[in-house]
């Protein structure tokens, strides 16, 4: 099987030497163009692109991403608005890797094996889905690895080194270590030599997995975890995208220039 | 899809968390695996400690006020003619509700972990004062969430619980009620999950939760099945079993020693709340078919639209105003034990001032719900069929809306 984009590109920013740098948006924050704008402007900095299908029940997500989540869902957004904006990205920007990120009820009622074939056809890379844990979640991301889509497997502090072992084993590509007990968009709570610690035993597992680090990354932190494979940045991004719908200034700009600030602190 | 015989409902799930293939599992955030494995293994554990029984038991007995009492509702059932009304008035538990159970059994379980923090969500604020009265009892730290709209119009119940010492803390996305609640405290469990307990309200949430709730309440039909053996020698020939459904713990509650009887013997009803009579919006999952989707970390009937978002809800009572059920309630649902229906805002305030106007009894605007159907069956059936309505809450907390809606006087 040839090599995924995703594994593409982490092949390329080992070789530079440096982590990549992951974005969240939420589809459709604030309105689907603007979203798209956004989307294609950071993608100049951003290695890999994640975009949130929003849900208005969000358990594990905290006050910055809930807010675009729900401004999104006021303006209308659909999933197949979530699809479309995928698409388009990447019809200029095929060679960019695209994470669809979400619940499960939004997949569940759009049907399993139609929302897999969605993906495939919009040429999305990869799919996390935040409260479908593993083992639960295996025949989903098996359905998904035959239509080339990377299921995402998430691990955290609590994650058992059992578990850990079973799923790094399972998993596709990539894997996103949860920095911290913490929704997203909490404060680090947990000293970076920790968190790299943690990271560090994980990536004993399997040096060929990439794994990235989330929750908790800011223009503050990022520096200090830039020995991971890949860093996500969301709720730095979303309260961005809010501060300049506040200010009324233009959000792709501003958040252009975080994207781009990020990415200078760990080149 | 099948009931098992002498297994308890709540223990007829599969492997994943399961009833009948479909309802419930556990569909949470990586973080939260490690903590509900820890509490599902702590809780097969003391469920079958004889010591952990005999501390629940002298509990229930001693600090809830166990058994609660059995009435005939006689001037009620002279008025409509036909069928006997009974209630059992669980409501006379301390703290006013059923809810004292499963506060009281996670308050016991939490200890037993070694956690020194609880929390829990709140709707008609019963929950959350339940749990800071078990907190205080024993000398745990309390957070309840609570939707800012039902902090509003359950001011008893908060008074009460900052009485106790509990921290409110009011949630204030979404629609401000009991689901946003729920969310709400799972996030904070997610972050806290290594030094705090969780407390789920009802049965609802990811399964562990449900069986640990449904274990707690079980104690009413406990109670119940000796008190009509009492009354009538045996178990009476016809009966209807009516209680009202929210997250479903007081019906489980209610119902689960008389799940195995046929339902020609014992019939099993669940009232849901319709919402106002004008308005499209309600919170009666069941009986207003809605489609399965996934809330709270379980797979149950959920009102929602197409695309999986999940709906507003509407209802006069706090309690019943969710887009969930519990699982177990989607399962007795689908094989046809129990039958779902609903009241209107005005039926249970109909229903209010009638039962209070002929009984020396003051049920909460949840139980009004499941009156206002019994109200309405009553008259069509025979003198030897026995009503029971769980009077599961005390209606002190709803003072100002009964005042607002009924005017003065009360
Ligand atoms: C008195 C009362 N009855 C019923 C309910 C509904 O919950 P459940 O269906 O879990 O019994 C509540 C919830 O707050 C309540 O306070």
């Amino acid at each position: 099987m040839k090599p995924s984009l995703i594994s593409k590109t982490f092949n390329k920013t080992q070789k530079e030497n440096r982590p990549a740098l992951l974005t969240y948006i939420v589809a459709g924050d604030n309105t689907k163009k603007k979203s798209l704008e956004i989307l294609k402007s950071i993608s100049k900095y951003a290695d890999i692109c994640e975009l949130g299908f929003p849900h208005n029940t969000p358990i594990a997500d905290g006050g910055q991403i809930q807010t675009s989540a729900y401004r999104a869902i006021k303006n209308g957004i659909k999933i197949n608005d979530v699809f479309s904006i995928a698409n388009q990205f990447k019809k200029t920007k095929s060679d960019k890797p695209i994470i669809l990120m979400g619940y499960y009820n939004m997949i569940y009622q759009y049907n399993e094996n139609k929302f897999i074939d969605k993906c495939n056809k919009s040429k999305i890379d990869g799919l996390i889905v935040v409260d479908l844990p593993y083992p639960e979640n295996k025949p989903f991301a098996l359905k998904c690895k035959k239509k080339g889509v990377n299921f995402i497997q998430l691990v955290s502090p609590t994650t058992s080194s059992d578990r850990l072992k079973q799923i790094i084993r399972d998993s596709h590509d990539m894997v996103y270590y949860i920095s911290m007990l913490s929704t997203t968009g909490g404060k680090l709570k947990v000293a970076p030599k920790k968190i790299l610690e943690r990271y560090n035993k994980i990536k004993s597992l399997n040096k060929n997995k990439n794994i990235v680090i989330g929750f908790g990354i800011t223009e503050k932190t990022i520096k200090s975890l830039k020995k991971a494979d890949g860093l996500v940045v969301g709720s730095a991004i979303c309260k961005e995208i809010t501060s300049s719908i506040k200010k009324r200034q233009n959000a792709v700009t501003n958040v252009t220039n975080i994207v781009r600030k990020l990415k200078n602190k760990i080149k | 899809m099948k009931l098992k015989r002498n297994i308890p409902l709540i223990d007829q799930h599969d492997k994943q968390g399961f009833w009948g293939g479909k309802f419930g599992g556990s569909f949470i955030p990586e973080t939260l695996k490690k903590p509900v494995e820890d509490l599902t293994k702590e809780f097969k554990k003391l469920r079958k400690n004889k010591k952990f029984i005999k501390k629940r038991d002298y509990y229930f007995k001693n600090y809830i006020g166990s058994p609660t009492s059995f009435i005939k509702l006689d001037n009620l059932s002279n008025h409509l003619g036909g069928a006997q009304i009974w209630a059992k008035v669980v409501s006379e538990a301390n703290g006013g509700a059923h809810k004292i159970y499963n506060a009281t059994v996670h308050a016991l379980i939490c200890k037993a972990m070694g956690k020194k923090y609880i929390v829990g969500d709140t709707g008609a604020g019963y929950a959350g004062k339940m749990l800071s009265m078990a907190a205080k009892k024993f000398g745990l730290k309390c957070k309840i969430f609570m939707g800012a709209k039902d902090i509003r119009r359950q001011k008893p119940n908060c008074d009460a619980m900052r009485k106790n010492g509990a921290e409110i803390v009011p949630v204030l996305s979404g629609s401000q009620t009991l689901v946003d609640a729920v969310s709400e405290c799972m996030r904070y469990w997610v972050s806290n999950c290594d030094n705090t307990h969780m407390c789920v309200g009802s049965t609802v949430g990811p399964n562990i939760f449900v069986k640990i709730c449904g274990w707690s309440t079980a104690q009413i039909s406990r109670e119940l099945k000796s008190q009509l053996k009492n009354e009538f020698k045996k178990i009476p020939k016809k009966i209807k079993l009516i209680n009202c459904v929210g997250g479903g713990s007081s019906a489980y509650g209610f119902w689960s020693e008389f799940i195995d009887y046929d339902k020609k013997q014992i019939e099993l009803v669940g009232v849901e709340a319709g919402g106002p009579k004008k308005s499209k919006l309600h919170a009666a999952p069941l009986s207003r078919n809605a489609k399965i989707g996934i809330l709270h970390g379980a797979a149950s009937y959920v009102c929602q639209n197409n695309e999986g978002q999940i709906q507003e809800t509407e209802s006069i009572s706090a309690g019943l105003d969710y887009p969930g059920v519990s699982p177990i309630h989607c399962f007795l649902k689908d094989s046809k034990r129990a039958r779902y229906t609903y009241a209107t805002d005005e039926d249970a305030l109909n229903a209010y001032q009638m039962v209070t106007k002929f009984e020396n009894l003051n049920p909460s605007l949840e139980p009004s719900h499941a009156f206002a159907e019994a109200i309405k069956i009553a008259p069509k059936l025979s003198k030897n069929t026995i009503i029971i309505v769980n009077s599961c809450g005390d209606a002190k907390k709803d003072r100002d809306i009964l005042k607002e809606r009924l005017g003065k006087r009360r």
